[in-house]
């Protein structure tokens, strides 16, 4: 049942507990308890909006940043990561296999914002070797929906066997 | 003067086709009524069909169909039914059910051959067994047995003249299903005579019930006296391909491509080489669509009962066949008022045979939003 719950709220985070009941057919308060719970454990980290903010007046720009470090002694690479990850203006951080080590995404007013970023608190830090900079042009799909254009015609005809 | 045959002069026109004549006229129609999925076929076996266009793979294929395609049904067949066909003998590669069903009836009608169908049933069936000089013979399901058909009611319809009964699970219109026990019941008569099952199962993959769809073909004495019709068009949302398969006896195959090799020649190859991509690794998007279709149908069944609409739960395709006799108006009048007054389109039952009257097809192949705002309109329209 945890699972049916998930797929639904992850594609859809406004739905009641009774949509989501009908939904999975399991019963109301069972749903709601398993969400209280999936809350609690931190299974749901959280309810968010995907916005496509191209389409509005706010000033921002995104970089993905490669960057490759020395990992501690004892701790691996959690160490840096929690030292990068605690930063407002990293909004994802992962550990990659291959060419580099740490892939975050960071979010910014304007390039100088995230120059700033990366000059003076990302490069400086003890462990990190190098970074690579990428800026993001241009968003065509995000978290599965596809960003561009409109929502296509239904071009079905209106009754067919 | 008129060349047209009597024969075609008496074929009844398609219920949904006046139907539709109408509303395709009308403006702001919310419409229940297509027969169709809202998907659109995966990106993948698109994006295999434009690489053949781009490679010239534009000639015809073999009569039957690609071998590819024909080995990847075989698989398909084996894989999910347990049924053994040979690629070589055993299958044919049609335009969509809808060929498959016309060459079978055509392969195996002598005239005056009666034809079982169980009703209600796709539109074509009856015209097709009359067109191929074959007389249907319609057995009924009642809602009372959630639309599936009853050993007793194919028996007391058999005569020598018998040749043949038309099945389709899960079904359009109504979204009944037959599980192993019900098509065990039947069996038990069918394998008294000399009866070809012609079964339709295009809507086989999306069945909601606990335990997956069973092919009549797969019960015991059944493989040699069934011809099994399936077809890409609601699994994998490629309707407008035109693109099913028959799989079934030897002679009864070799019959068929005799027909379709001087008709139809072969089916069309851009949709064949999409077929196999869709067969071949189409399996997640079945399944994604499927779950999307579960959810709306809970949500319409539940939102039905809340309106205080009688409806059997339906567990295949997604279609809901729910009753409307209570409110006093026949299935058509029903719908063309349903249509001139609140805008919204729903097929009467009785364009799926008689015994549809007292009900309507809703179907739930609609985006939520969708389908919330028919539910306002039909909520509405009930209220006045």
């Amino acid at each position: 049942m945890d699972l049916k719950i998930l797929n639904q709220l992850e594609h859809n985070a406004k739905l009641t507990t009774e949509e989501i009941a009908v939904f999975t057919g399991e019963d109301g308060g069972a749903v709601a308890e398993a969400i209280a719970r999936l809350e609690n454990e931190g299974v749901i980290r959280g309810y968010h909006t995907l916005i496509n903010w191209e389409k509005t007046d706010k000033e921002y720009i995104t970089a993905i940043i490669e960057i490759k470090v020395t990992p501690a002694r004892g701790q691996g690479f959690d160490r840096i990561a929690e030292r990068i990850y605690r930063f407002d203006e990293v909004k994802a951080l992962y550990l990659m296999s291959g060419g580099y080590d740490l892939s975050i995404i960071v979010e910014g007013k304007s390039i100088k914002d995230i120059s700033y970023f990366v000059t003076d608190k990302l490069a400086p830090l003890e462990s990190v070797l190098s970074t690579a900079t990428h800026f993001v042009l241009k968003k065509y799909k995000e978290r599965g929906e596809i960003m561009t254009g409109n929502k296509p015609d239904d071009e079905r005809m209106i009754v067919s066997p | 003067m008129s060349f047209v045959t009597q024969k075609v002069i008496d074929l009844p026109s398609s219920g949904i086709r006046k139907f539709f004549d109408v509303a395709a006229e009308m403006k702001d129609v919310v419409s229940l009524g297509v027969g169709e999925p809202d998907f659109f076929t995966p990106w993948n076996v698109r994006e295999e069909a434009i690489f053949s266009l781009e490679h010239r793979r534009t000639a015809y294929t073999s009569n039957a169909g690609l071998p590819a395609l024909r080995e990847a049904v075989c698989d398909y067949m084996q894989e999910r039914y347990s049924l053994k066909y040979s690629p070589s003998e055993q299958v044919v590669i049609t335009v969509g059910v809808s060929e498959a069903i016309d060459i079978a009836l055509r392969a195996i009608i002598e005239p005056g051959d009666e034809i079982l169908v169980a009703e209600p049933c796709y539109v074509s069936y009856r015209a097709c067994v009359m067109l191929a000089g074959g007389v249907p013979i319609t057995v009924p399901t009642y809602a009372e047995h959630q639309f599936r058909v009853q050993a007793k009611d194919i028996e007391e319809r058999i005569t020598p003249r018998t040749k043949a009964i038309m099945l389709c699970y899960p079904n359009n219109p109504t979204g009944a299903i037959m599980e192993r026990a019900d098509l065990e019941k039947i069996c038990e008569v069918l394998k008294k005579h000399e009866i070809l099952v012609i079964s339709d199962e295009v809507y086989a993959e999306l069945t909601y019930a606990q335990d997956e769809h069973v092919s009549i073909a797969s019960l015991p004495d059944m493989y040699e006296r069934t011809l099994v019709l399936n077809g890409f068009s609601k699994a994998y949302a490629m309707t407008g391909w035109r693109l099913g398969f028959a799989c079934g006896p030897k002679d009864l195959i070799a019959a068929m491509i005799k027909i379709h090799q001087y008709v139809i020649m072969c089916a069309p190859t851009t949709a064949q080489l999409g077929g196999v991509e869709a067969l071949k690794n189409g399996k997640s998007n079945v399944e994604k669509m499927r779950s999307e279709y579960d959810v709306r149908r809970r949500f319409m069944v539940d939102s039905f009962r809340k309106l205080g609409i009688k409806c059997f739960e339906p567990l295949g395709a997604f279609y809901l066949f729910p009753y409307i006799g209570q409110y006093g108006l026949s299935s058509e009048e029903f719908c063309n008022r349903l249509l001139m007054e609140q805008r919204l389109a729903v097929v009467p039952g009785t364009a799926f045979g008689e015994c549809g009257e007292g009900f309507v097809r809703c179907s739930y192949a609609y985006s939520l939003e969708e389908l919330k705002k028919a539910l306002e309109r039909l909520a509405r329209f009930l209220g006045e």
